[in-house]
């Protein structure tokens, strides 16, 4: 029999979902499900394993979801994988697992990602929640600064290794970037809670609003608090801008603070929640990653009727993931490409009207590797627009590093720590995630999760 | 959650809370501020701490009636809770002994500058105190204000009390009759532009707190930027407090006014009590 095609995910029509907010993907049936991993070789040397930074048994999984077992296939998973339905929607797949996916060579690769959300939601609908056995309590005590994907495996791990663990969230809602970055429409946020209910039920304390670094430092934590280890995963957290004339202007947001007021705040709710966002007619997003993807389809979907994309590059440095650019380009988002903004006009009321604009063509590749924007002569042009987002990435967050002793960081701020452990200068703090790598994946902070939670198992047992 | 132990008002929209934070209270410094949210559709709002005892934990909040959020607080009864009280944020206050020091408070500010005006008299400055406030009913914490200043100046805009001024008067008689060495004032941001531009031609140092909108308040989104010196900073980390004579007062007075409808919105929709 030959193999069937890589099975879609069906999705909500473009015209319908650009105007709310539920899941633009639907997940497979089971039918489906079972046809999808019928696909899979299950090579006895899979590489799609080493493409997952926190080594998932890929093909372990699989051959289960292919006799239907599917409880028993997100239980499999979960052994190093704490978040699946959460890594099933938002890992970027193309570039790990199933880029090493022998089947991708000849034809289209096994979709791990779409069957990795398949058991974990349906676990989640039939299955009963299955709290691990966790051994009697050490007496160890131990602290994680933020609520993110790094903050949640570590705090899942330790856990379950049988330490006190108590994570401190300066929002006032768990998830850290699942919950405030991460729009609803792609990841939503009842599956954030139910993951934080899980770690809850290992026996992990929370405390939110809960700001170290002001509220108390990490110092405080060691010497009055009792704390044996402490893991840092605060996350970036600190909004570039361009720099350009009239970025302080009304109506222009970094992409952080109109994610968070739109997906933390509820403020596309507004007036149900009480915080309010901007509603532009014509919206222009600055950047071309996951981020600014987020920014643009939130901003559709808050009711603009034409939302730019303005990138200085071409289509092929966009560096947003493919599936998330082709969602945009289906939804209407309209990419302005080789566009390099230079300033951003306002009226006496300091509102925005307009961008003012030059044409880039491409040079000779820099130091990232990619060809290097140049700008065109006498190419500048206006665009009306009456809402912008900045959306071109973020660095680190001082708060925390500043307040701490001993804390080695680098030049950008970033907290400087070991790649394989995540030990930092300090002996006993742990750190790991975006406050460690700059921006990157969910994935990769919970991998750097899982390393740090085992080099605090061997940390501890030094103190004894 | 956070518990509310009194509630007072001081006068028709102007009402103080001692909130049970004893983490914050612990921590708070003159100058900073928390944020808080009243219930689960709440917003996050900044506000300035009035008080605060380590010992008996309690943090004192004062604020005005003035946007949806703020009345709704106004109803809230002693011993009712708050979502959330997050702090204590921003920078402290620099506290040392100038010399002689003026510290101003228009309407609502007079809440922060107190614990400002505290501190500034402890270390041993001596301290001139002025208050003002559009009218009589407005005015609050007169006796505290004498407790820790030298000299205490009261003004309202309409004469309605005390002496008939706006509180740029006695600040520019005060520079012209005496060696002034620092300023702090905090109110309304029209009232901080205007003693800035007061001050300037004295050349004397004039401290301003920005109490711009905010979300998270912990440098991660931006909404509190303002230039200073032509740089953009973050009220929220980088702030409250600046150099009056530096700050951009047009940006900031225009950014405060970025969701006027939609405040609007709000407050009608509340008043009507559909909110």
């Amino acid at each position: 029999m030959p193999r069937p095609p890589r099975n879609d995910m069906p999705r909500q029509e473009p015209e319908i979902r650009a105007h709310n907010f539920l899941e633009v993907a639907m997940g497979y049936s089971e039918e489906t499900a079972v046809i999808e991993a019928s696909r899979c070789l299950l090579c006895k040397k899979p590489q799609c394993v080493t493409g997952c930074p926190v080594e998932v048994d890929i093909p372990g999984f699989i051959s289960l979801v292919k006799e239907g077992k599917f409880i028993e296939a997100a239980r499999h998973i979960k052994k190093t994988n704490a978040l699946p339905a959460v890594c099933g929607r938002v890992c970027p797949q193309e570039d790990q697992c199933e880029k090493l996916c022998v089947l991708g060579k000849k034809e289209e690769p096994v979709a791990i990602g779409r069957l990795e959300r398949f058991v974990a939601d349906y676990e989640s609908k039939f299955g009963e929640i299955k709290i691990p056995e966790i051994p009697p309590q050490t007496g160890f005590k131990i602290a994680v600064v933020g609520s993110g994907p790094s903050g949640l495996t570590v705090a899942g791990d330790l856990a379950q290794s049988g330490h006190e663990v108590h994570i401190f969230e300066a929002l006032h809602k768990p998830g850290g970037v699942l919950v405030y970055g991460i729009p609803e429409f792609r990841l939503p946020k009842t599956i954030v809670a139910r993951e934080v209910d899980y770690i809850q039920k290992l026996g992990v304390k929370l405390n939110t609003s809960f700001v170290i670094g002001k509220t108390l430092t990490v110092d405080e934590l060691f010497e009055e608090d009792g704390f044996h280890a402490v893991f840092l995963g605060n996350g970036a957290g600190l909004p570039y801008f361009l720099g350009v004339p009239g970025e302080n202007l009304n109506n222009v947001y970094s992409a952080n603070e109109f994610l968070t007021r739109s997906n933390l705040m509820k403020a596309y709710d507004f007036p149900n929640y009480d915080t309010p966002i901007k509603i532009g007619k014509k919206v222009a997003i600055f950047g071309g990653g996951n981020v600014a993807m987020d920014s643009a389809r939130t901003a559709l979907r808050l009711g603009a009727d034409e939302v730019y994309i303005v990138y200085r590059r071409s289509k092929q440095e966009l560096p947003a993931r493919a599936e998330e650019i082709e969602n945009a380009e289906e939804e209407g988002i309209i990419f302005k490409f080789l566009t390099n903004p230079l300033k951003i006009l306002g009226n006496d009321d300091g509102y925005v009207v307009g961008i003012q604009c030059q044409q880039m063509q491409l040079g000779e590749p820099d130091a990232s590797g990619r060809r290097r924007p140049m700008p065109v002569k006498d190419s500048e042009f206006i665009i009306d627009i009456d809402l912008v987002v900045v959306a071109i990435g973020q660095g680190a967050n001082p708060l925390v590093a500043s307040t701490t002793t001993n804390l080695e960081t680098n030049k950008w701020g970033y907290i400087v720590a070991d790649e394989e452990t995540g030990a930092t200068s300090r002996p006993g703090v742990y750190a790991g995630g975006d406050i460690v790598t700059g921006a990157a994946t969910v994935i990769l902070a919970m991998g750097a999760g899982r390393k740090a939670a085992k080099a605090i198992n061997n940390y501890l047992k030094t103190l004894k | 959650m956070s518990r509310i132990l009194s509630k007072e008002r001081l006068s028709e929209n102007v009402v103080k809370l001692e909130m049970d934070a004893p983490l914050i209270a612990r921590k708070a410094k003159a100058g900073q501020f928390i944020i808080i949210r009243i219930d689960e559709n709440g917003e996050r709002i900044p506000l300035t701490i009035a008080d605060s005892n380590s010992e008996t934990g309690i943090l004192t909040i004062i604020f005005q009636e003035v946007g949806k959020s703020t009345f709704q607080l106004g109803k809230k009864k002693a011993g009712e809770e708050l979502a959330d009280l997050v702090g204590p944020l921003g920078t402290q206050s620099e506290i040392e002994n100038y010399g002689t020091v003026i510290c101003v408070g228009g309407g609502i500010g007079i809440a922060p500058i107190y614990p400002i005006t505290k501190a500034l008299k402890a270390i041993g400055n001596n301290v001139i105190g002025i208050i003002g406030a559009r009218c009589k009913n407005l005015l609050f914490w007169e006796d505290k204000m004498r407790e820790v200043t030298d000299e205490l100046i009261v003004t309202t805009d309409d004469g309605s009390y005390a002496r008939k001024a706006l509180v740029t008067e006695p600040l520019k008689e005060l520079m012209e009759s005496r060696k002034i060495d620092r300023i702090v004032a905090i109110g309304p941001a029209i009232m901080m532009k205007f003693v800035s531009l007061t001050t300037k031609p004295y050349n004397i140092p004039t401290i301003v707190s920005l109490n711009t909108i905010m979300v998270d308040a912990t440098g991660m989104c931006g909404a509190c930027r303002c230039s200073v010196d032509g740089k953009t900073k973050f009220a929220c980390v980088d702030g409250p407090e600046f150099d009056g004579h530096k700050v951009d007062w047009d940006e900031v007075l225009k950014r405060s006014q970025m969701y006027r409808e939609e405040e609007k919105i709000a407050l009608k929709r509340f008043e009507r009590g559909e909110a």
